[in-house]
């Protein structure tokens, strides 16, 4: 099993086990270091982001939305990891020489075609119906999947079996049975 | 130093993402079309390793969890919506921004439209509360307070059903 910083791929199995080894270190340094305890998650920094960005056009707005009350606009321990996020796969992809420019991907141009600004219109408006659910549910893969399931948290395990439910039948009737 | 911390495990997990390849929108849809669990035995690995560690760390009065409310009404819907801009997206918020950083060149009109979905939810808030958020709340439960069990007796047959499962996709190639 090779485990380099220029291999490509690394076992899926292993990867996954080291993210589970960082979810419970992060817990843990947060812990004795900030005094909060902090689990990895993701989809909350889209409504900050977004309420940065609202910020600029409309402050008022922003100041009188319950959400953006309750969700507390500011760049956070999440909204740094997400940066990260960029910053690892960036790093990951360049030494693995495993990083692809791609505009449609091979699944969507058998159904749809290549061409890209269909894709991109898909994309914007499945991101929109995705975060939206997300915070609906509470949280998304990370929040829910990953943090909410290591908790052995009934929310956690319900919004996973919904997210695979959602995803699998809506995929079935997208693609088609075989996705080509 | 929160941000410092934030940055520094983002890193990582972006690093270990990249390299599981759960990046991909091929990975995501595959599975979605039950043709490909990379991103079942990577989530699943992290599961059961995090579960282990978080609740061998809470045992030892280490650290405290942080449970979600269980709003089963918002938590039905809500995931299922996820579902289905999941699989026209072809990926979640974390991976979106990882994918982004490996070419992905389309992940970023996932991105914007994410930003445009969680507008769109701050907006329609005051009106999930009193409907949604409010039906079927049962609070903040785990697993094992649910079935009146030491967690550890959750743990262990949930990793037991997870080696069974791993085995079964290596068998079929999945």
């Amino acid at each position: 099993m090779n485990l380099s910083l220029s291999s490509p791929k690394w076992n899926p199995y292993l990867a996954g086990a080291l993210v589970g080894i960082l979810a419970v270190l992060s817990v843990v340094v947060t812990t004795l270091v900030i005094d909060k305890p902090k689990y990895l998650g993701a989809s909350t920094t889209f409504v900050r982001a977004t309420g940065l960005v609202e910020q600029v056009v409309s402050p008022e707005h922003v100041s009188e939305n319950a959400y953006f009350q309750k969700t507390k606009i500011k760049i956070d321990w999440q909204m740094m990891f997400v940066v990260g996020i960029f910053g690892g796969a960036f790093l990951a992809s360049r030494l693995g020489r495993s990083a692809k420019l791609e505009t449609v991907p091979p699944i969507w141009e058998q159904r749809f075609g290549a061409n890209p600004v269909k894709r991109a219109v898909g994309a914007f408006f499945g991101g929109t119906i995705l975060l939206f659910g997300a915070r609906l549910a509470g949280g998304c893969p990370s929040g829910h999947g990953l943090s909410g399931n290591m908790q052995l948290a009934m929310s956690g395990l319900l919004a996973l079996v919904f997210f695979m439910v959602g995803g699998i039948l809506a995929a079935h009737l997208i693609y088609g049975k075989g996705g080509k | 130093m929160e941000q410092v911390i934030g940055l520094i495990t983002g890193l990582l997990f972006g690093f270990l993402l990249q390299k599981g390849e759960v990046l991909r929108f091929e990975r995501q849809v595959g599975f979605m079309l039950l043709k490909d669990m990379t991103i079942i035995k990577f989530m699943m690995s992290a599961v059961l390793v995090g579960m282990v560690g978080i609740y061998a760390c809470h045992a030892i009065g280490l650290i405290s969890l942080s449970i979600k409310a269980t709003n089963v009404a918002a938590i039905v819907l809500g995931g299922l919506l996820f579902g289905i801009g999941w699989a026209i997206a072809g990926y979640c918020p974390g991976t979106s921004v990882g994918a982004l950083a490996e070419g992905r060149i389309h992940a970023f009109w996932a991105i914007a439209g994410m930003l445009a979905g969680a507008a769109l939810y701050a907006e329609v808030y005051p009106f999930m509360q009193q409907t949604l958020l409010a039906w079927g709340n049962f609070g903040k439960l785990t697993l094992p307070e649910v079935l009146g069990l030491s967690p550890w007796f959750v743990i262990i047959p949930f990793i037991m059903i997870g080696l069974g499962l791993f085995t079964w996709f290596e068998k079929k190639g999945l």
